[in-house]
């Protein structure tokens, strides 16, 4: 019902799937991860993507963000076709993206600040105003404005977190993406750190395309995926 | 576009200030590898200018010497009347002529003999036109008197300055002949001997009973003003067959050419100068090498974030850039205090000159962009698939 619903609301979708298929490995040890996936998602929605390890989650993750070429049947994203996109290409459409890691993946020499200003100065937009400003100012919705001079190591895991949802946010991004954002945090501090997502993505009208495992999160999306064996499928009632 | 480039931030600069202790230990290594090129290059363009510093002396428009006479070290006579025939050539203003020996000074201090280059000039029309020896030509004309290179280790040929200065005279056992030093003047030690001497052609034939007056070493030849010396050259060669016939400069290429080329000495100093470098680009690529494999995962997140190659190959180009110019600067200050004190230990004058700095700096930074170069394919295993 509730997807029903979402595709009546919203017109074109960002992210497009149609017959994708997606391949590891060469000739007899070639492995197909994905099956024929179909997926819509619409500006604005918050989208969790559920199911077991190995599953292919993080596969299409990585192909719906620009990481690999998309091999078989169609993906777009942002009105542009990813199937057998070249290298520029796709180096391109990644400055459009926030993304954020189960392993924040901070700069480890840099500080919070710059972490967030290295996503702002791929925007010639943002390189002619106030760099500086513009990442406190961040830093200061995500409750960090004491911690901006601090290096990544000097930091706690759910402050880390915070740093690297600043670092995906800030640039605007139309889409941001997440793995797993609260695997390493403990609960509270991953409730946190989704809820900064939800918040600041529906300020922007931005999408949130979610992995995840934990059940604890689940509440925030408007709609919820669920993989297994590389296919989307229904969810199975879970107690 | 540069605003914009300072605009960024340095990440190249930020990620080698974060190690600080990799960052010195690479500066350290540059400095090593700078030092060493230094110092070869150093000695082996100081040993060019001792072995040149008695051609620069010298004044004339052509130069006639046997084919044989390979450096003033390894002397080769030709008959004199072989000048004379030279001077049958028009446009010849004045001929002149030089003996060239080896002999032994003794010590007056310790009477050991010592390895001295001498040269034999006219007393009446030097050869040599330096200051000095021109002042003491009259002295030079009474036979057994000789004139004495005050730099000269003075451990090697005894105190000599001091006491000259007193009594205007020492005595000296030249090739077992007594003879006078009356006066010094200055050449330098070199590659071919520790000390020089200069004398009259008649002392000279005294001191060395086995030469013959009319068997020459240098013959020197003035022209005209105005001639065209390469067509004199070209005359007296087609003339003269058994003669080298050359020009001041290319006599004095002669000289290097032989030690660059004749000597092992020039390729020693030419394979250190390589080893150094090496070295250099083994330091800096272990650096830039180790700094990308810690960094990977970040240089890979830098690719998902949308940077290009480009930009990261940028940086890598900046951390060598970087470090090629802080590690020149201790390399170079080193280097200026070990010119001075292999100059101390050698009395061969070792300088460092502006054109071996701009060398020895461009060497510097072709060594870390090499080696950032080979360090860049590390950079292309950054896969921002693999991060999630």
């Amino acid at each position: 019902m509730n997807l029903l619903l979402t595709v009546t609301k919203m017109s074109e979708p960002i992210i497009s799937a149609r017959n994708l298929n997606h391949y590891f490995g060469d000739g007899n040890l070639k492995k197909q991860a994905l099956f024929d996936i179909n997926l819509d998602i619409y500006a604005g929605e918050i989208v969790i993507m559920t199911g077991p390890s190995g599953s292919g989650k993080t596969t299409l993750l990585t192909l719906m963000g620009g990481l690999r070429s998309a091999q078989e049947g169609s993906l777009k994203i942002l009105d542009r076709e990813l199937r057998d996109a070249s290298k520029q290409e796709l180096t391109k459409l990644r400055g459009n993206i926030g993304y954020i890691f189960q392993a924040h993946n901070l700069l480890t020499f840099l500080t919070a600040k710059q972490n967030v200003r290295m996503s702002l100065e791929l925007h010639d937009r943002y390189l002619k105003g106030d760099l500086d400003k513009v990442a406190n100012d961040i830093l200061t919705t995500v409750g960090l404005e004491e911690r901006a001079e601090y290096y990544a190591d000097n930091l706690s895991g759910g402050q880390k977190q915070r740093v690297a949802i600043a670092r995906a946010l800030v640039s605007q991004p139309k889409i941001v993406l997440a793995d797993e954002p609260t695997a390493a945090l403990d609960k509270k501090s991953g409730r946190d750190a989704v809820e900064l997502m939800q918040k600041l993505a529906k300020e922007q009208d931005c999408t949130i395309l979610l992995v995840t495992h934990d059940n604890r999160i689940l509440d925030i999306a408007d709609r919820i995926v669920y993989m297994e064996d590389g296919r989307l499928m229904d969810r199975p009632e879970t107690t | 576009m540069f605003r914009k480039f300072f605009r960024r931030t340095p990440l190249a600069w930020l990620q080698l200030k974060r190690e600080p202790t990799r960052f010195a230990v690479a500066l350290a290594g540059i400095a090593f590898a700078d030092i060493l090129i230094f110092f070869q290059l150093g000695l082996a363009e100081g040993l060019f200018d001792s072995v040149t510093k008695p051609y620069t002396a010298l004044q004339g428009d052509l130069f006639l010497i046997n084919p044989l006479f390979e450096s003033m070290a390894v002397v080769k006579s030709f008959p004199r009347r072989r000048l004379y025939q030279a001077a049958g050539v028009g446009e010849v203003r004045s001929i002149n002529y030089m003996y060239i020996d080896q002999g032994r000074w003794r010590n007056p201090q310790t009477l050991k003999n010592q390895s001295t280059m001498v040269f034999a000039i006219n007393p009446n029309d030097s050869a040599i036109v330096l200051p000095e020896v021109k002042a003491h030509l009259d002295r030079l004309k009474l036979l057994n008197r000789i004139l004495y290179d005050r730099t000269g280790n003075a451990d090697l040929f005894g105190k000599i300055v001091e006491p000259l200065q007193q009594s205007g005279s020492v005595p000296i056992q030249f090739n077992n002949i007594q003879t006078q030093v009356t006066g010094t003047f200055v050449m330098g030690a070199s590659f071919s001997a520790n000390g020089n001497v200069i004398t009259s052609n008649s002392t000279f034939l005294r001191l060395f009973p086995e030469r013959r007056a009319d068997q020459i070493d240098v013959g020197i030849i003035t022209l005209k003003p105005g001639t065209n010396i390469e067509r004199v050259q070209t005359a007296i060669r087609s003339q003269i067959p058994d003669v080298l016939v050359l020009t001041h400069a290319e006599f004095i290429e002669h000289e290097k050419k032989y030690w660059q080329v004749n000597s092992p000495i020039g390729f020693l100093f030419g394979f250190g100068a390589v080893i150094g470098f090496i070295v250099g680009i083994v330091i800096v690529y272990q650096i830039l090498y180790s700094d990308v494999s810690d960094h990977l995962p970040e240089y890979a997140t830098l690719k998902a974030m949308g940077y290009g190659d480009g930009y990261l190959m940028s940086i890598l180009i900046q951390e060598s850039l970087i470090m090629a110019i802080l590690g020149f600067i201790p390399g170079f200050i080193v280097a200026l205090g070990l010119y001075s004190l292999a100059t101390s230990v050698t009395f061969i004058p070792i300088l460092m000159s502006v054109n071996r700095a701009v060398l020895v700096l461009g060497l510097t930074i072709i060594m870390c962009v090499a080696s950032g170069g080979i360090a860049m394919r590390k950079l292309q295993e950054a896969d921002p698939a693999d991060i999630f």
